[in-house]
Order: C-alpha cells, then sequence, then structure tokens
C-alpha cells in the first residue's frame, strides 16, 4: 500500500517538528528517513501510524484519506526502538497477541493461530524460542520478535523506529541484512527511521535526509551519497573537509587556479556548466562559498603538482582497513583518508609537508542575498 | 546450592545474616514466642472453648471478613488512583499525591472520630444515606469503611512505581496490534501491575487485620454484629483475662499467617512462572 504525506505541519509549543512535509512512498518500497535527533523523523513515523496527529496536512494510504484514523484501525504495523515486547507473555504469546485481540468473528481458530505465529517465528527464525520469555532474549532477538508480532496482523504498512538503535554494532549489522532480506521476502511498505546514515545508506531504496523538521533531500542511497542536495546533507552523510572562502577564491583555497589545466568542473543543480573553468553558477565572485570535499577523495602526494594545496600532517591514527590523516593548512585542520597500501608506500610522518590533491570538491555558494545554497561540483 | 559459599559482591554475608536473624528474633518472634508461650497455660480444652466461642468466632467473622472486603476495595480503587496520579498531569497533582499519605499520618483514633461522625445519622454523609436505608456508623458497614481508609496508601504506594515503569509504548504496540482500550488494559497492563496489585493488597489486608483504634469508634462494637477480635481481647485483658486474650491472639496470628503465606504463595507462582518460563 503507498503513503502519501500532504504538507504535514506539526508544532510541540513553540517547537516546530515537522514544517511543510510532502512524501510519497510508493508500494512496498523500504525508505529510510534519516537526520539527525529533533529533526522530526520520529514525529512523522508516529504521525504515520497515528501515535501522533499532525496540526496541518494530510496521510493518505493507498489514495484515501486516514488522517484522522484511529492508530488501531490504520492497519500499521510498529516496531520501537526499546521492543516494547509484553514482559509478562510468551514469545509465542507475543507474536500471538494482534490475532487473539481480534473482533470474535474475525478472529482465527486457535490451530490456525498457533500455525500463523510458528510460520512468522521461522521467518524471524526464531520459533524454537516460542516458549521464552522476552526478559530471557537478547536485544537482537527481541527487536525480531517484535518484527514478527508486528507482521502477524497483516499490515499494510510497517513502520520500524530506529529499530536497531539499541543494539551493538555486530548484531546492528546482521539485523540490518536481516530487515533487507526480509523486505525483499514480504515486499511490504516500510519506512524506517534512523539516524545512522550507513544503516539508512545499507538497507533502504530509497533515503528521505531530514533536518529541523524539513526534507533535505530524497533520493535513492547512491543519489543521496554522491549527489547531496545541501551542505546539510554532504555532511550528515559522512565525513568532509569543509573549506569556508570566497567564490572566487574557492580553487585558490584548495588548490586549483581558475585556469589550471586539471581543473575540470561542472555545476550542479541550477548552475551553468562550464567546461575546464570554475563552476560560475548564478552566485557572482566574491559571494561566501563553502567546498566540501570527503577525506577519501583526497590523495597526498610528496610533490608539489597543479591543483594540490600544502599542509602539514599533525597526526597519523591506523583504523580498521584505513588511515586517517591530519593535517593543518595555515589556521584549518583537513581529515584525509588513505588506504592501508596507499599510507604504506607513502610512510607519513609527523611534521611533514606534504600536497594535498582533491579528486572531487563540491561548492555550495552561498549568494550575499539569500539563504539557498547554488551548488557546483568540481572533479 | 550453598548461598554461604558463593561468592558475593559486596561482603559480610554472614556477619548480615547474624544481626538480620537477631533483630528479627528480638523484634518479632520474641514477642510472639512469649505470646504463643503464655497462651500454653491453658489446656487444650480451655483453649478451644474459647477459640471456638460463639462471641470470638463471630468477632472473627467480621475482622477477616471486613479486611478482605475493604483491601478488595481498596485494590479496585488504589488502581485507579496511582494510574491517575501517575499517567495524567492535573492542577493540584501535587496536593492530591500528599492525602493519599494523609491515613499513614493521621492517629487512627481521630480517623475514627471523624468517619462516625461523618457517617451517623446526622452526620454529613450519613443524613443523606439513612433514607435511603443504608446505616454505615455502628454497623458492620461501617467497619469495612474505617478498614477501606487506612489501607488505602498500601496499593497506591506499591503500584504508582511499577505504573511508572510501564512504558507508554506498551499501550501504543497493543493499539497498533488491534487491541481496545479495554483489551489493553485486560491483556496488557493489569498483567503487568499484578504482582505490585497482589504485595499492595496483602500489606492493606494486613494493616486491616491488625486495626482497632479507628474501628472502635465507628463499629458500635455490639458483640456478635459489630465487634473485631482486637477489641474482644482488649476487653478480656480489661478484665485480667490474659490467657484468654492470647489465646485469642493465637488463633489471629494463624489465620493471618496462613492468609498471608496463602497471598505470597500465589505471588511467588506468578514471578516463577514469567521468570522461568521454559529454562526447561
Amino acid at each position: 500500500m503507498s503513503i502519501e504525506i500532504r504538507d504535514i505541519g506539526k508544532r510541540f509549543g513553540d517547537f516546530v517538528a515537522l514544517d511543510g512535509i510532502n512524501l510519497t512512498i510508493p508500494t512496498g518500497e523500504l525508505v529510510a528517513l534519516l537526520g539527525p535527533s529533533g529533526c522530526g523523523k520520529t514525529t512523522l513515523l508516529r504521525i504515520i501510524a497515528g501515535m501522533e496527529s499532525a496540526d496541518t496536512g494530510q496521510v493518505l494510504f493507498a489514495g484515501e484519506e486516514a488522517t484522522h484514523l484511529h492508530v488501531r484501525e490504520r492497519q500499521v504495523g510498529f516496531v520501537f526502538q526499546h521492543y516494547a515486547l509484553f514482559r509478562h507473555m510468551t514469545v509465542f504469546e507475543n507474536v500471538a497477541f494482534g490475532l487473539r485481540v481480534k473482533p470474535r468473528r474475525e478472529r482465527p481458530a486457535e490451530a490456525e493461530i498457533r500455525r500463523r505465529v510458528m510460520e512468522l517465528l521461522g521467518l524471524v527464525q526464531l520459533d524454537w524460542l516460542a516458549d521464552r520469555y522476552p526478559t530471557q532474549l537478547s536485544g537482537g532477538q527481541r527487536q525480531r520478535i517484535a518484527l514478527a508480532r508486528a507482521l502477524a496482523v497483516e499490515p499494510k504498512v510497517l513502520l520500524l523506529d530506529e529499530p536497531f538503535g539499541a543494539l551493538d554494532t555486530q548484531v546492528r549489522k546482521e539485523l540490518r541484512r536481516w530487515l533487507r532480506r526480509l523486505h525483499d521476502e514480504v515486499h511490504i511498505s516500510s519506512v524506517f527511521v534512523t539516524h545512522d546514515q550507513e544503516e539508512a545508506l545499507e538497507v533502504a531504496d530509497r533515503v528521505v535526509v531530514m533536518n529541523r523538521g524539513r526534507i533535505e533531500q530524497i533520493g535513492t542511497p547512491d543519489e543521496v551519497y554522491s549527489n547531496p542536495a545541501s551542505p546539510f546533507v554532504y555532511r550528515f552523510l559522512g565525513d568532509v573537509n569543509v573549506f569556508h572562502s570566497r567564490l572566487q577564491g574557492v580553487w585558490a583555497e584548495i588548490g586549483r587556479p581558475p585556469s589550471g589545466g586539471a581543473a575540470a568542473a561542472s555545476a550542479g543543480s541550477g548552475g551553468a556548466a562550464a567546461e575546464g573553468g570554475i563552476a560560475a553558477p548564478v552566485a557572482t565572485d566574491d559571494d561566501a562559498a563553502l567546498a566540501f570535499v570527503r577525506p577519501h577523495d583526497i590523495d597526498i602526494v610528496r610533490a608539489p603538482q597543479a591543483g594540490a594545496l600544502q599542509a602539514t600532517i599533525q597526526d597519523v591514527h591506523a583504523i580498521g582497513p584505513s588511515v586517517r590523516v591530519e593535517l593543518a593548512h595555515e589556521s584549518e585542520l583537513i581529515e584525509v583518508e588513505l588506504t592501508r597500501e596507499r599510507a604504506e608506500i607513502l610512510a607519513l610522518r609527523k611534521g611533514e609537508q606534504v600536497w594535498l590533491s582533491p579528486r572531487q570538491v563540491r561548492v555550495f555558494a552561498v549568494p550575499s542575498g539569500g539563504e539557498e545554497f547554488v551548488s557546483g561540483s568540481g572533479i | 546450592m550453598s548461598v554461604a559459599a558463593a561468592r558475593h559482591v559486596l561482603p559480610g554475608f554472614r556477619l548480615g545474616m547474624g544481626y538480620t536473624i537477631l533483630y528479627l528474633s528480638l523484634i518479632v518472634l520474641l514477642p510472639l514466642a512469649a505470646m504463643v508461650f503464655k497462651s500454653t497455660e491453658l489446656t487444650a480444652a480451655q483453649f478451644w472453648a474459647i477459640a471456638s466461642g460463639e462471641r470470638a468466632l463471630a468477632s472473627l467473622r467480621i475482622t477477616f471478613g471486613a479486611s478482605l472486603l475493604a483491601a478488595m476495595i481498596n485494590a479496585v480503587f488504589g488502581v485507579l488512583t496511582a494510574w491517575v496520579l501517575v499517567r495524567y498531569p492535573f492542577p493540584g497533582k501535587r496536593f492530591v499525591d500528599a492525602l493519599v499519605d494523609l491515613p499513614f499520618a493521621l492517629p487512627t483514633a481521630v480517623a475514627g472520630i471523624t468517619l462516625a461522625t461523618l457517617y451517623a445519622g446526622n452526620g454529613w454523609i450519613g443524613r443523606y444515606l439513612e433514607p435511603l436505608g443504608v446505616k454505615v456508623a455502628f454497623t458492620p458497614l461501617g467497619i469495612v469503611v474505617a478498614l477501606t481508609f487506612i489501607g488505602l496508601p498500601f496499593v497506591v504506594r506499591t503500584l504508582q512505581p511499577v505504573i511508572e515503569d510501564i512504558e507508554p509504548e506498551l499501550e501504543e504496540a497493543a493499539a497498533t496490534l488491534g487491541a481496545t482500550r479495554w483489551q489493553t488494559f485486560a491483556r496488557v497492563l493489569f498483567p503487568a501491575m499484578l504482582p505490585a496489585l497482589l504485595t499492595g493488597f496483602t500489606l492493606a489486608l494486613s494493616r486491616a487485620i491488625g486495626e482497632y483504634g479507628s474501628v472502635i469508634f465507628i463499629a458500635g462494637n455490639m458483640p456478635l454484629i459489630s465487634e473485631i477480635t482486637p477489641l474482644l481481647i482488649v476487653s478480656k485483658l480489661e478484665q485480667y483475662d490474659v490467657a484468654g486474650a492470647t489465646a485469642l491472639a493465637v488463633v489471629m496470628l494463624v489465620i493471618s499467617f496462613v492468609l498471608l503465606l496463602a497471598v505470597n504463595g500465589l505471588q511467588w507462582r506468578l514471578a516463577n512462572s514469567r521468570r522461568a518460563g521454559a529454562r526447561a
């Protein structure tokens, strides 16, 4: 079933939790609402579920008005961050709950309930825990039971509120893949809330990035990662080096003279492409600008070269498969991430002078008049 | 399993256990033992004659009957009160919350006199009940009212922290699964409260069984009708019939003990069935 959200707004006192949210979730898609805490993503999920009512706007399920439908009648499955399992019931009874509370004429027979519950427990691969109590289960198991419980009533929509938030990294990763596989199996329209960008990018068909009650960008994981629509999205999806500068100075700042042969920049949305030169979108020279470079999009070289920026190595940490180098360029701190192999070849030492050559840069101009960002990217 | 042999984080198991036993012996066991010992001055036949006397039996019936009824009333309304106090914000909430403790603090005699005055035929409440044919003061009903009054805080205070611990998400989860409000209460909330409710019920019941001060003012104390066992014991003592008084006390003690043991057993089974589940 598709979900359509039209112009939803919600305030808590003076705090604007949601501001004019429009979103369509097609049938069968797994969508992630991604954003920092307090961005309104959970509120939006709760409004979809009917646990919270919106001040303005509409929620439509399969094209039908559902804004004022009671939670009970919405046929949504909801999975909570802290599981919300019924502690005094066995795992079996937890999953059977939704079937047992049905009105008598809709309620399946005991044998049918048993069959359905065991089938669901099989789906979440925990049928051997049917007689246990929730307190005897690990966090990951509990969340899977919570999911089975939500699926028992055959909801039209599945909503998950930070489903893996309370679990440790290892279990989280496992459950992430498992959820993806499960979704491919049951194919139910699902929305899950997360503040973990990796989780959103890995699991979702589409990612909705939210900030301060507004949607910043909607797109596939690849789109939002490689083509962020705003500085916020850029910052939120992974580490990034930000250079504050004047638009004209951007290239100088990051070591690329406007006429430099290597510099080929193309403007992003709203800007005109400029071959072999600076991305000069609508904004004029000397407007404030922000240049974004991901740490892994920078290479370190020993010799000065066109488009490279000189910096001093301050620290070198090996973190798992990659090596993180902290460098200082004038007063600015720059982070660079190298592969282990590359780091070994370079054999970097603290205090060394090196040159940084960016592989991909994205520039967001701040026009002096307004807040709107105009973007351009250099490759 | 040997408890003492197991390693504990905190030292001093032996010392702690020793003090506990000594303390309980001095405070609880010794006086009770002395009482039982005193009652052995009577022969079995004498003991039986006192314990099964018409007046004694009637008083036991009224004591335990009224106490059970009062504890049940408190269980029902205690749940409601505790729920409202925890879940809903309303003006004057702190004041109402403090009000709950008053029956603890008020001298029971004061409570008894106040209730008797209120419920008497010419009292503020009694004057409206009397024409309806409901007599409260100086009847067994009055005893129930007094015992309900003094037992209220026990249920409310034991339930409050438990209700605070029930996450609102449980209700939301039940609602998304299609449960009505009533089903949510009966199947999710009430079972979560039940162990604490039993504890509160037990406390209110024990308190009611031992209550003396408030009851004697409102009960009317008519032998065979509204006379409670504690009063009978006191009146025996006033006649210097110490052995007779201890005999009645021992009977009360045994019944109370069996009653409490039964409730505790129920509670233990409840907790156990939940915890152990299918550990085998």
